[in-house]
């Protein structure tokens, strides 16, 4: 097996620590939009990166194969790429393939190849059964074959992510050209000098994406919680960890993103004391108990998405900035209320969400949830708090 | 026979301070210091003498001075004054030499050989005095997971029994009968105030002390001594005593001396019979066993309350531990080497099972390759000195510890080592009622409560400097510790980078 914590973690500290930027914009209505925006509000925040890693996800970008998984797949080198597409053959049925567009850009030095594969699962796997397997495919490709890694693999959406500051990385992948009702963005700034383009954010699988800010400081506690359960932490990454223990409770436990929330930034016990319903009490009380491991302890802020939905999460102490914002159909999330005010200039409603609090941008009722209700902006300004 | 002993202990007295007023000869209940009417002196047996300091500290002119005696035996690497004090008193009795208290040998303390973290710069730490920081624990066996129920929007698991610690300190297991009625009540009494709990040991639990808290894990021993419905239905948990660390593969040992008729009643064992544990529980020879008493107890708490198992730590303690929980134990509680007991024959106690650091750290690792750690608490024992030993166990993969001799040492003991002759001259170990009634249940509390306290308190500003503001998030999490002058086996055995890594 490779050892992707080598590259990722070349100095093998205990996991590598960065801080960063984060961007996320959803239109309710999933009106589509192209890249700039998201390119100019990232670049707003340009202190808050250092060059060492940018990326973006977006969702609805390939309406032609909507029901296809969109593998995006860097390659180091030829042969990498050879060995993949052959595994890929052998597990699905590639309908369709080719490199993922790009130009020659200022800031972006040695890219790897970057390729993306429309595939359907063999006719054996059931529907069930497919998100698994994509994902057991996936584990094997980023494990096992060198110099390959998946950026992504989920339907209608992709993620574009390399070394270099997020601007010029959107540059290089011309996302301008691309149309997406979500888009997300992150610039890093790790402690450590590496150059590795899987190491970007957003991590991604299936269509679920999360970038991240933060340095987890129950690191160890949740890894070993995870590893436990099938996951192999082989980044070093607290990113890493928050894709999985996403994974691991909505995915595969199905719960909904409201009670992950209450898990990973779980409420105090303080104030589970003061809950006079007793049966939200009780319920409180067994989430922290079952999931202790999965309590994210130090400072982080979320922006996770998938298909039909954008969360904003941060930490319940709120140890790193979030701040949210609302126009018409559209959601804002981002860690400085500028960038927000430089491509919406008319932005009225910005707010501070409270630690642990999620924010919920869905799709399917059209309504942004926060503290377990819709935001209803202009109609009960107290409740979102205004900071604008 | 002529005694070839010498005495432990120098006993200097300054006769210039000394006003004679006897304080120290009714002090010691060794018969230590005697007064001479005719010559208006105190005279002291130095042969008598175990270094408790009591007369010293009793002394209204601090006319007292106790020391080690310093022999004037030829200086023998090989052979210490322990070796030879030890042979020639068996050389007189032909018996096997009893000891009380924890191992005193310099085995290595692992505790002092790892070092913790802090935040700096890319974390913050947290303040405590200024943000929320919960050390609020729940023991018992958890769920892999929850089920949601999206038409009432709630979430379900099948529960197993939780008890509730504010602090992860917990009191180990003293029986009455071993301390006296006073220590063991103010033992009960401080688990209630500080929102823990306390381990009856295998002496039973006086029924009038029943009402007062339920805070106690209730243990069932080899000897079974006052063990029946009742009892284990007014504990929060129950405890299959397996083994001690102090003596790991033998049973309790309770002197006749010390079984006086209430301690009779508690243990429903006649009084002055030496009251003896058999080395094993007679109805487990193996684990399918421990499983049938797991579940009878299980069966007779109508399955409310989580069923702790409590081991040695010894060689195999992993595998030992795995089995434990698949037989069905909720907790596992593993004693090291340095644990401490009322009466073990020192060589066992010198000689026998491993530091619990190490025991700790394989189990913690086993039971989460084998991915049942969720299945069980893990409680440690065994020489915990101070919050930062306590820490350390917690990032080593604990849930919570037991703390024995350290609730001693708070109540006044100054380990002597005394505790098998059934006098203590600070009331603790004792059941004799001239001495047991120097030790006030209330003072005796506060002093307890006031250690559980501070520790807390000390607990949170190193959790705060590691940027961690709950005690859940450093479980088992080992990338906070650091080892200082250890061999890789060791750091390999612990799951610790070397410092500077």
């Amino acid at each position: 097996m490779k050892n992707l914590s080598q590259i990722s973690n070349p100095f093998n500290d205990d996991k590598v620590i960065a801080n960063c930027g984060l961007f996320g914009m959803m239109s309710l209505e999933k009106n589509t939009f192209s890249g700039s925006d998201i390119i100019k509000a990232i670049a707003n925040m340009r202190v808050r990166g250092n060059g060492l890693g940018g990326g973006f996800a977006a969702y609805g970008i390939y309406p032609d194969y909507a029901d296809l998984y969109a593998f995006h797949i860097m390659f180091q080198s030829r042969s990498a790429k050879e060995q993949t597409e052959s595994f890929l053959e052998g597990s699905f049925k590639i309908v369709a393939k080719e490199e993922v567009p790009h130009r020659y850009a200022i800031g972006v030095s040695d890219p790897p190849l970057v390729w993306r594969y429309f595939v359907e699962t063999p006719k054996g796997v059931s529907d069930e059964y497919a998100d698994d397997y994509v994902v057991e495919k996936v584990m094997i490709i980023n494990t096992k074959i060198d110099d390959s890694f998946v950026f992504s693999s989920g339907k209608d959406m992709g993620v574009f992510k390399g070394v270099g500051h997020p601007e010029d990385i959107g540059n290089y992948f011309c996302l301008e050209d691309y149309s997406a009702y979500i888009w997300v963005s992150h610039s890093r700034f790790p402690t450590n000098t590496q150059a590795w383009w899987g190491g970007a954010h957003p991590f991604s699988i299936l269509d679920w994406t999360v970038v991240h800010n933060g340095e987890i400081s129950s690191y160890g506690t949740n890894r070993n919680f995870l590893e436990m359960r099938g996951y192999y932490c082989t980044m070093h990454t607290d990113t890493e960890v928050m894709a999985y223990a996403v994974d691991l409770l909505i995915r595969r436990h199905r719960l909904p993103v409201d009670i992950a929330a209450k898990i990973m930034a779980a409420p105090l016990w303080t104030e589970i004391d003061q809950i006079d319903d007793e049966e939200e009490k009780q319920q409180l009380t067994m989430l922290r108990q079952v999931y202790s491991g999965l309590l994210i302890n130090g400072p982080f802020t979320v922006i996770i998405a998938h298909q039909g939905e954008m969360i904003g999460l941060g930490d319940r102490v709120r140890l790193r900035p979030l701040v949210a914002g609302i126009k018409d159909d559209m959601l804002y999330l981002s860690s400085e209320e500028a960038p927000m005010k430089l491509i919406r200039p008319d932005l009225e409603y910005t707010w501070i969400p409270k630690g642990g609090e999620p924010i919920i941008g869905k799709l399917d009722t059209k309504e942004v949830i926060y503290q377990n209700k819709p935001v209803q902006v202009g109609v009960n300004k107290d409740a979102v708090n205004i900071a604008a | 026979m002529l005694s070839t002993l010498l005495p432990e202990f120098k006993i200097e007295r300054d006769d210039s301070r000394c006003i004679r007023c006897k304080v120290c000869v009714r002090q010691c209940g060794f018969k230590t210091h005697r007064y001479d009417e005719e010559d208006d002196t105190i005279c002291s047996s130095e042969e008598n003498c175990v270094g408790c300091q009591r007369c010293a500290v009793m002394c209204p002119t601090n006319a007292l001075t106790i020391k080690p005696h310093d022999w004037g035996y030829r200086p023998n690497a090989n052979w210490s004054k322990d070796h030879f004090r030890e042979l020639h008193r068996q050389a007189e009795s032909g018996g096997v030499i009893l000891t009380g208290s924890g191992n005193d040998k310099p085995y290595r303390i692992y505790w002092d050989h790892i070092v913790l973290n802090a935040s700096q710069v890319t974390n913050p730490s947290i303040d405590p005095l200024r943000e929320p920081m919960e050390l609020r624990t729940y023991l018992g066996r958890k769920p892999e997971k929850v089920e949601y129920d999206p038409v009432n929007k709630k979430v379900y698991a099948d529960m197993p029994p939780q008890v509730m610690i504010e602090v992860p300190i917990i009191f180990s297991a003293l029986s009455y009968g071993a301390i006296s009625y006073n220590a063991w009540k103010a033992l009960l009494m401080a688990a209630k105030e500080a929102g823990t709990l306390c381990n009856t040991g295998e002496g039973g639990w006086p029924v009038e002390l029943r009402g007062y808290s339920n805070r106690v894990i209730a243990q069932c021993a080899s000897g079974r001594f006052g063990v029946d419905l009742d009892y284990l239905n007014s504990a929060s948990i129950v405890e299959i005593k397996i083994g001690q660390g102090a003596k790991p593969g033998i049973g309790g040992h309770l002197p006749g001396e010390k079984v006086s008729s209430d301690v009779s009643l508690t243990r429903m064992i006649p009084e002055g019979t030496d009251a003896l544990s058999p080395a094993p529980q007679h109805d487990i020879y193996s684990i399918e066993d421990l499983s049938m008493l797991i579940y009878a107890l299980k069966e007779a708490t109508h399955y409310e309350k989580p069923i702790s198992v409590k081991i040695a730590a010894v060689h195999n303690a992993a595998a030992i531990a795995s089995g434990m929980v698949r037989a069905g134990a909720d907790i596992i509680a593993i004693d090291g080497i340095r644990g401490g007991t009322g009466a073990a024959p020192k060589i066992i106690r010198d000689n026998v099972g491993i530091p619990v650091e190490l025991a700790l750290a394989s189990v913690d690792k086993r039971l989460r390759e084998e991915g049942i750690r969720n299945q069980a608490s893990i409680l440690v024992a065994g020489g915990f000195r101070n919050s930062g030993d306590i820490i350390k166990a917690i990032a080593l993969g604990a849930d919570a510890v037991y703390i024995g001799t350290a609730a001693l040492v708070a109540m006044g003991c100054t380990i002597c080592q005394k505790c098998y002759t059934g006098i203590c001259n600070w009331g603790i170990c004792t059941q004799d009622p001239y001495l047991s009634k120097r030790l006030n249940p209330e003072i005796a509390k506060r002093r307890l409560v006031n250690m559980i306290r501070g520790w807390s308190l000390e607990i949170k500003e190193m959790l705060g400097g590691m940027g961690i503001n709950a005690i859940e998030s450093l479980r088992g999490n080992r990338h906070h510790l650091r080892g200082v002058g250890l061999e890789q086996w060791e750091l390999d055995v612990l799951g610790i980078k070397g410092a500077g890594m």
